[in-house]
C-alpha cells in the first residue's frame, strides 16, 4: 500500500472517529487541529487504525506519536 | 436499528459511534423513557458509557449518566457524594473486574487465610452493595469476575485453591448467592461474554496499561450489549412473542410440496435433528411467559399436518395462534397483536426467507427480525440478541401462554350472549383488589413498564420505587387481581397516588388490555374511592396525558363520572371528583375480595 492509499484509508477513519466529513490530516497533522482529539478520543482513533488496517500497535507505539506522519510511519512497517 | 442488533459490527459501531447516535436522536416517534444510569467504575468507563447508550436508545430508553471519577466505585458507593446524591440514580451499575481484586492467594497461604481472603474481599463488595441499597433504593447491576488470562498453576488453578481461576470461581459463587437472596440486583455475567468473545482477546495488557481499560476496547460493544439487555428487561423493554415462519424454519422442506412425511424434523438424520434442537429452543420459551404464534404462507391443513408428525416437538397446542394462509405476514402479525391485544412490536419475527424479513421489518415497526442465516445459525442469532431476558421468573410469564388461551375461549363465549351485561355475569368474576403486597412488586413494576394503551399517565416505576410507594403513609397503592371461571389473569390493574390535605392525587393509573371491558376498572374505582373516603378525604383528582397508544383511555375520567376541569392543548386534562356526591358504581359483574 502506498502512502497515498493509506491516507485516503487513514482520513475515512479520521472522519468516522471525529464525525466529521471534512476532515483530511497529512504528515504534520497534530491532536490540537483536529476537534476533539483529545486522549479519551485517542484510544478510539488508535483501535478504528488497527481494525482498518488489521494490524497491532505495539503498547510502546501508540504512547509517543508526535503526528499522523508518524502513524503513518507505523502502519506501512507493521503492513510490511 | 440494524446495526445494533447481532450479529453486528463492533469495529463499525466503535467507529461509527457518533453518527450511530446521531441517528437514533434523529428517529421519529420514539417514545423514549428516560432513566438516570450511575456507572460506578473500577476502571476506565468512558467508552462502556457511549456505546451502552447507543443499545440503550435502541431500546426506546434515554438514559442519563453519572459516571465516578476513575476507580472511586468503592468511595461512591459507600461514603457518597453530593453530586451523585443530587443525580438521584434510577439504577447503579458497578464496573468492576478481575483488576479490581486487591489480592490474590498465595500459594503459601493455608487454606484458613485463603477463606479470610474471600471474606474480605466479599465483605467489601458486600458493604458496597448494602450502602447502594440503603442510600439509593435502586436497582443494582453489578459484574461478575471473567477469568484470568494466565494460569500460574496450569490446570490446576481451577481445582488448587491456590489458583486464581479457583478464587475467582468461588467468588463468583458468592456473588451468585447474594443475587438469589437480593430483588434488583443483578449479575452482568461478564465471565460468560468474556468467554464468548475469548479470555485472551478480553485481557488485552495493552488497553489495560495504557488507558485502564480492565477490557479490550474492541470488546466494548459485546460487554455493553449484554449489559443493556438487563437494563432494557428490568425497564419492561423485553420481546413478548414469537411468530415464526414454517416451511425451512421450524423443519427443514415445504410441507405443502414434500408432505408431511417428507419434511425433516425428528432424529432420522442430521438436518432434521438440528430443526429438533431448534424447536426444543423454541418451546422452552413457552415456560418463560413467551407467547408462541405462527405466521406461515401455507394451506392451514398442510402446516397442522407438519406440526402433527409424532415426532415433531412443537404441536398444534403449543401456539396461542396459527395464521397458516396466503396472506402477507406482516398483516397476519398486526391481526395476531390485535387478537392477543399486544403491541405488534413486541414480537420477533423468525423466517429464513429474507424478503419476507424485510417486508416484515419495513411494515411493522419496532418488530425484531433477526439475520437468521443457515439453520445452524438460528439458535445463536436469537439467542445472542437477548429478546427476552430473564430478570426473575414469575408464577405471571409460567402461567401467561394459558392466560391468553383463556382469553380466546372468553371470546367465543361472548358471542353466544346477546346481552353484554348477561355475558360478564356468566364469567364468574371474582377480584381481589388491595394494597401493593410485597409477593406482587415485580409485576406491579413489570405492568407500570409495559402498558401502554390502558395507561392514564404512562409513568414508568422501577420496583424499588413501587416498594417505596407501598410504604408511604401518604398514599393509597391498589393492585387488581381478576379470576373468572376460565381461569385466573393474574394482576391487570394497578394505580396509586398521593393525599395532599382533602384531596387525592391519581398519580398512575393502567390496566392489562387482557381484561378490557370487564369492568375491572370500576372496580378499582370503588375501593379506591372506599379507601379515600376511610382517609377523609373529599376530592379525587385524576390526570390523562395522551401518548401515542393510549388514546382507549381518553373518556376514562368521564365514563367514571369525573368532572373536566382543564384541558391543555396537547389534549392532556384533569378530571375530579367530589366525594360528597354519590357515586354510582360501573361494576355490574365483578365480586370483589
Amino acid at each position: 500500500m502506498t502512502r497515498e492509499e493509506i491516507y485516503d484509508k487513514l482520513n475515512e477513519v479520521f472522519q468516522d472517529v471525529f464525525d466529521d466529513e471534512d476532515i483530511t490530516v497529512n504528515d504534520s497533522t497534530v491532536a490540537a487541529d483536529v476537534d476533539g482529539w483529545d486522549s479519551l478520543e485517542h484510544i478510539n482513533l488508535i483501535v478504528a487504525v488497527e481494525r482498518c488496517f488489521g494490524i497491532k500497535f505495539t503498547m510502546g507505539e501508540t504512547t509517543g506519536l508526535k503526528n499522523v506522519g508518524e502513524m503513518v510511519d507505523r502502519i506501512i512497517a507493521h503492513l510490511g | 436499528m440494524k446495526q445494533l442488533e447481532y450479529p453486528y459490527d463492533a469495529d463499525y459501531i466503535l467507529r461509527k459511534k457518533k453518527a450511530i447516535r446521531r441517528e437514533l436522536l434523529a428517529r421519529e416517534g420514539i417514545q423514549y423513557i428516560d432513566k438516570k444510569i450511575a456507572i460506578l467504575g473500577g476502571s476506565t468507563t468512558s467508552d462502556i458509557k457511549l456505546i451502552l447508550e447507543l443499545f440503550l436508545l435502541n431500546y426506546g430508553i434515554r438514559p442519563e449518566f453519572y459516571e465516578s471519577e476513575y476507580n472511586k466505585y468503592f468511595e461512591d458507593a459507600v461514603f457518597g457524594n453530593p453530586e451523585l446524591d443530587d443525580f438521584k440514580p434510577d439504577l447503579v451499575f458497578v464496573h468492576t473486574t478481575t483488576r479490581n481484586i486487591a489480592r490474590f492467594p498465595a500459594v503459601t497461604d493455608t487454606p484458613e487465610q485463603i477463606d479470610a481472603l474471600i471474606d474480605e474481599t466479599m465483605g467489601r463488595f458486600g458493604q458496597i452493595w448494602q450502602a447502594l441499597s440503603e442510600r439509593f433504593k435502586c436497582t443494582v447491576i453489578q459484574n461478575n469476575f471473567e477469568q484470568p488470562y494466565f494460569r500460574l498453576l496450569g490446570n490446576s488453578d481451577f481445582t488448587n485453591i491456590h489458583g486464581r481461576l479457583n478464587f475467582i470461581n468461588r467468588l463468583n459463587d458468592r456473588f451468585c448467592a447474594y443475587a438469589q437472596t437480593h430483588q434488583n440486583f443483578f449479575i452482568n455475567d461478564i465471565n460468560y461474554v468474556s468467554a464468548v468473545y475469548g479470555i485472551k482477546k478480553w485481557a488485552d495488557p495493552g488497553d489495560w496499561y495504557r488507558y485502564k481499560y480492565a477490557l479490550s476496547v474492541s470488546a466494548i460493544p459485546d460487554f455493553a450489549f449484554n449489559l443493556a439487555h438487563i437494563i432494557k428487561a428490568v425497564y419492561g423493554r423485553n420481546k413478548k412473542a414469537f411468530a415464526l415462519d414454517m416451511d425451512n424454519t421450524l423443519w427443514g422442506g415445504i410441507v405443502g410440496d414434500d408432505g408431511p412425511e417428507n419434511i425433516k424434523i425428528g432424529h432420522e438424520d442430521a438436518e432434521s435433528e438440528l430443526f429438533t434442537e431448534f424447536q426444543q429452543y423454541i418451546k422452552a420459551h413457552k415456560d418463560l411467559g413467551i407467547l408462541l404464534t405462527v405466521a406461515s404462507k401455507n394451506d392451514e391443513e398442510n402446516a397442522l399436518a407438519g406440526l402433527a408428525r409424532p415426532d415433531s416437538t412443537l404441536k398444534q397446542d403449543d401456539f396461542i395462534i396459527i395464521k397458516a394462509n396466503w396472506e402477507n405476514k406482516d398483516r397476519n402479525i398486526a391481526n395476531i397483536a390485535q387478537e392477543l391485544n399486544i403491541g405488534s412490536d413486541s414480537f420477533v419475527f423468525v423466517d429464513d426467507n429474507p424478503v419476507e424479513r424485510t417486508l416484515v421489518e419495513e411494515q411493522i415497526a419496532g418488530i425484531s427480525v433477526p439475520a437468521v442465516g443457515a439453520p445452524e445459525t438460528y439458535i445463536d442469532t436469537i439467542d445472542s440478541n437477548g429478546f427476552f431476558e430473564v430478570t426473575g421468573i414469575s408464577e405471571e410469564d409460567i402461567k401467561r401462554g394459558g392466560m391468553y388461551k383463556a382469553n380466546m375461549e372468553r371470546a367465543k363465549a361472548s358471542a353466544s350472549f346477546d346481552n353484554y351485561d348477561d355475558y360478564l355475569k356468566s364469567l364468574d368474576m371474582k377480584a381481589e383488589i388491595k394494597p401493593f403486597a410485597p409477593v406482587y412488586m415485580a409485576r406491579i413494576a413489570e405492568l407500570t413498564n409495559k402498558s401502554n394503551q390502558f395507561n392514564l399517565t404512562t409513568k414508568r416505576c422501577s420496583q424499588a420505587e413501587i416498594e417505596n410507594f407501598a410504604s408511604d403513609p401518604s398514599y393509597i397503592t391498589l393492585y387488581g387481581r381478576l379470576e373468572d371461571k376460565f381461569g385466573d389473569n393474574g394482576v391487570v390493574a394497578v394505580t396509586f397516588g398521593h393525599a395532599e390535605g382533602d384531596t387525592f392525587y391519581i398519580d398512575l393509573w393502567l390496566m392489562s388490555c387482557r381484561v378490557l371491558k370487564r369492568g375491572m376498572e370500576f372496580a378499582m374505582m370503588d375501593e379506591l374511592i372506599a379507601e379515600a373516603k376511610s382517609r377523609n378525604i373529599t376530592k379525587i383528582k385524576g390526570y390523562y396525558y395522551p401518548t401515542a397508544k393510549n388514546k382507549i383511555v381518553r373518556d376514562f375520567y368521564e365514563l367514571q363520572g369525573f368532572t373536566k376541569i382543564s384541558e391543555a392543548e396537547d389534549g392532556a386534562t384533569e378530571w375530579i371528583l367530589d366525594l360528597n356526591e354519590p357515586h354510582k358504581s360501573g361494576n355490574v359483574a365483578i365480586k370483589v375480595n
